[in-house]
């Protein structure tokens, strides 16, 4: 889950991070208000989870209240990067002496935190040399400690007994607390501001792990998905729309995807990528056909290989669909694994024949597809 | 021969009492794995399926010898449980609970490493050596003992591959599921460093998909291997920046793309199959040659 801008900065500050004073907006009204309270020229931003705000024209300096209506104004009436801009963060135009990047995520090869650090932060960082970034692992066991920190800072090339240096490594150990407290797989300041001896976050960008949602309930919620695939995501199933004509369901991600290649090389075109996920009883198969069914398909394939799913499970749930609300299209189905007998004899009341080999049932429903 | 489990694999099942923890213990039974003990706190002291329960996996090991764990409860336990057997030196711990926050992936597989244990998954099908042991939750009538090592991410699309293989009366050394998510203990490498030294294992299969750096990886050590590698890689047709389904399965920035796999395995001498149902066939080929 990504956060907004402004709900970062509220967790940095909870951390004792520096963060600019400011506040979030609805209306260019208060935009005003909050111009008029920090006094003097403001910066504001749209809140939108996408990055380069700045090059959209998302981001806008006024130097006094009438001028952060008017800017305020215009940001809510244009989309930055697809977005609609429903939030403003108003805060006080910094000082800036230097930009700095700082971010912990994951490094996925090594199985750990990693911290990147680089004295030339700023709008491009995707372009800095690699001579200016700084990369350190971090061992979990170990944690963050003062002198991992401290050996970042000295990289980096900042006197470590100055104040500028003192506070770099207190920001360092701060963000890795943040990192882990809060469940993040990203944590990003950019740029870090160095205004004299102070060092401030002037963004923030947070991913949340969702799997460790459960955990953070005093976390705000952001919803990015569309509606249908949030709809999928609360019944456990994953669920992408694609452009095409054959509706689809398989019970993992692999064997899903699989599907789509196959149906891809048989020159069909897939609707959607629907991955109900192991284990997925009556109920959430009766609402994966009925989440395929509105992208009015041409014909669907059901391909499933149980494992921890059972094939009766699925077969009730497609009886069920069948005899109660209907199938208005052809329906191919390739069924075996778990329990696979007691799942065709159900299929073949409603009069639906299970295929045995994957290949069959999707050479069949690009078929039934034309 | 075979890797990791065999015939003479004690395995613990814990969280023996859940839904899935039952079900999958009974077909692992009916398999012929050696389960000998289960966990389920409070509830020590009974039995379930004829198999002795204990509160704590400290408590199994004082009674029996262990060599290998499988994890079934819920995630926001599976830390706890996945380090309990660690803990008490248990050696191979699957854990096929999904939706595993990745900090504690990232905990688990840290102290695995500095106990000098394999972790298996999270979010995994489990390992058969077929005809020997099962630890996890393949479908059993698929598994039957061969000369073909296979390797994937993903559980449904190895089912796949492997009830291709049976179909055509090709069986299967070890099957191993590394697991589905972005953090995970084995690797590609780790598993076929165990293949290129297994003798009863004559070719592999690696089964791959999009997103992550695993195939890249493992393209660099297959290099070195004398044994034949063929791959499937699955979301040839995916759009970009979409994530499908898997955590480990979403491409960003262009890397860990169908196409930048298929080049580094292909350079490596993988034979690259388009369709998981082509594979049998380069396998038939591929031992006639041997």
């Amino acid at each position: 889950m990504k956060m907004f801008e402004y709900m970062g900065k509220e967790i940095f500050s909870k951390f004792g991070l520096k963060v600019p004073k400011g506040r979030m907006v609805n209306t260019p009204e208060d935009a005003a208000l909050i111009a008029k309270d920090i006094g003097g020229a403001v910066v504001i931003k749209s809140q939108v989870l996408s990055g380069k705000r700045g090059k959209a024209g998302g981001i806008k300096f006024a130097d006094n209240p009438e001028q952060a209506k008017a800017a305020a104004q215009e940001i809510f009436e244009m989309t930055v990067q697809g977005h609609t801009v429903e939030i403003l963060l108003v805060e006080e135009k910094l000082k800036i002496d230097k930009e700095f990047y700082l971010a912990i995520t994951i490094d996925l090869a090594a199985k750990r935190p990693v911290i990147i650090a680089s004295i030339k932060g700023g709008m491009d960082i995707e372009e800095v040399a690699e001579d200016y970034i700084i990369k350190e692992q971090i061992d979990v066991e170990l944690g963050m400690q003062s002198f991992i920190a401290s050996d970042i800072v000295r990289r980096m090339g900042v006197t470590l007994n100055s104040p500028l240096g003192k506070e770099l490594v207190r920001t360092i150990g701060a963000l890795y607390r943040i990192f882990v407290e809060i469940d993040a797989e990203l944590v990003e300041i950019n740029p870090l501001v160095i205004s004299g001896d102070k060092v401030i976050a002037a963004d923030s960008k947070i991913t949340i792990d969702d799997a460790a949602l459960y955990r953070q309930r005093e976390l705000p919620r952001v919803e990015e998905r569309t509606v249908v695939e949030k709809t999928a995501h609360d019944l456990g199933l994953s669920f992408v729309e694609l452009d095409g004509d054959i509706g689809v369901m398989a019970n993992g991600a692999g064997i899903t995807m699989g599907t789509l290649d196959t149906i891809t090389y048989y020159g069909g075109k897939p609707a959607n990528f629907l991955d109900a996920g192991g284990g997925t009883g009556e109920e959430g198969t009766v609402k994966a056909l009925e989440l395929i069914l509105s992208r009015n398909p041409k014909a669907i394939v059901i391909n499933i290989f149980g494992g921890i799913t059972r094939c009766d499970d699925v077969a009730r749930a497609l009886a069920s669909v069948k005899r109660n609300i209907g199938i208005p299209v052809p329906v191919v189905v390739r069924l075996v694994g778990t329990n696979q007998e007691a799942g065709r004899a159900i299929l073949r009341e409603v009069g639906i024949e299970a295929y045995d080999f994957m290949q069959d049932a999707i050479k069949k429903v690009v078929e039934l597809s034309k | 021969m075979a890797i990791i489990i065999d015939e003479t694999t004690n395995v613990l099942v814990q969280g023996i009492s859940g839904k899935q923890g039952l079900f999958h213990t009974k077909q692992m039974l009916s398999y012929g794995s050696k389960v000998i003990a289960g966990t389920s706190p409070g509830k020590g002291g009974t039995t379930i399926e004829g198999i002795p329960v204990y509160d704590s996996v400290r408590a199994v090991i004082e009674k029996h010898r262990i060599d290998a764990s499988v994890v079934f409860v819920p995630a926001s336990m599976a830390k706890d449980a996945a380090l309990e057997a660690l803990e008490a030196g248990v050696k191979v711990v699957v854990i096929v609970t999904e939706h595993i926050p990745v900090h504690d992936e990232m905990a688990i597989v840290a102290y695995a490493k500095r106990v000098n244990s394999i972790v298996i998954g999270p979010n995994t099908f489990g390992i058969v050596s077929s005809g020997k042991c099962k630890i996890g939750i393949p479908p059993n009538q698929f598994f039957i003992p061969g000369p073909v090592g296979v390797v994937a991410r993903s559980g449904t699309l190895t089912y796949e591959i492997v009830g291709n293989l049976t179909a055509q009366n090709i069986g299967q050394s070890t099957v191993v599921g590394m697991g589905g998510d972005r953090v995970v203990g084995l690797t590609f490498v780790d598993v076929l460093k165990k293949f290129e030294q297994d003798m009863e294992t004559k070719v592999v299969v690696l089964i791959g998909e999009i997103g992550g750096f695993a195939e890249e990886e493992a393209s660099q050590y297959i290099k070195e291997m004398t044994k034949p590698v063929v791959a499937y890689i699955a979301g040839k047709s995916a759009p970009q920046g979409k994530q499908m389904g898997h955590a480990g399965a979403i491409i960003e920035r262009g890397k860990g793309t169908y196409e930048g796999k298929v080049k580094a395995l292909t350079e490596a001498g993988v034979k690259i199959v388009e369709l998981p149902f082509e594979v049998p066939r380069i396998i038939k080929e591929l031992l006639l040659k041997l």
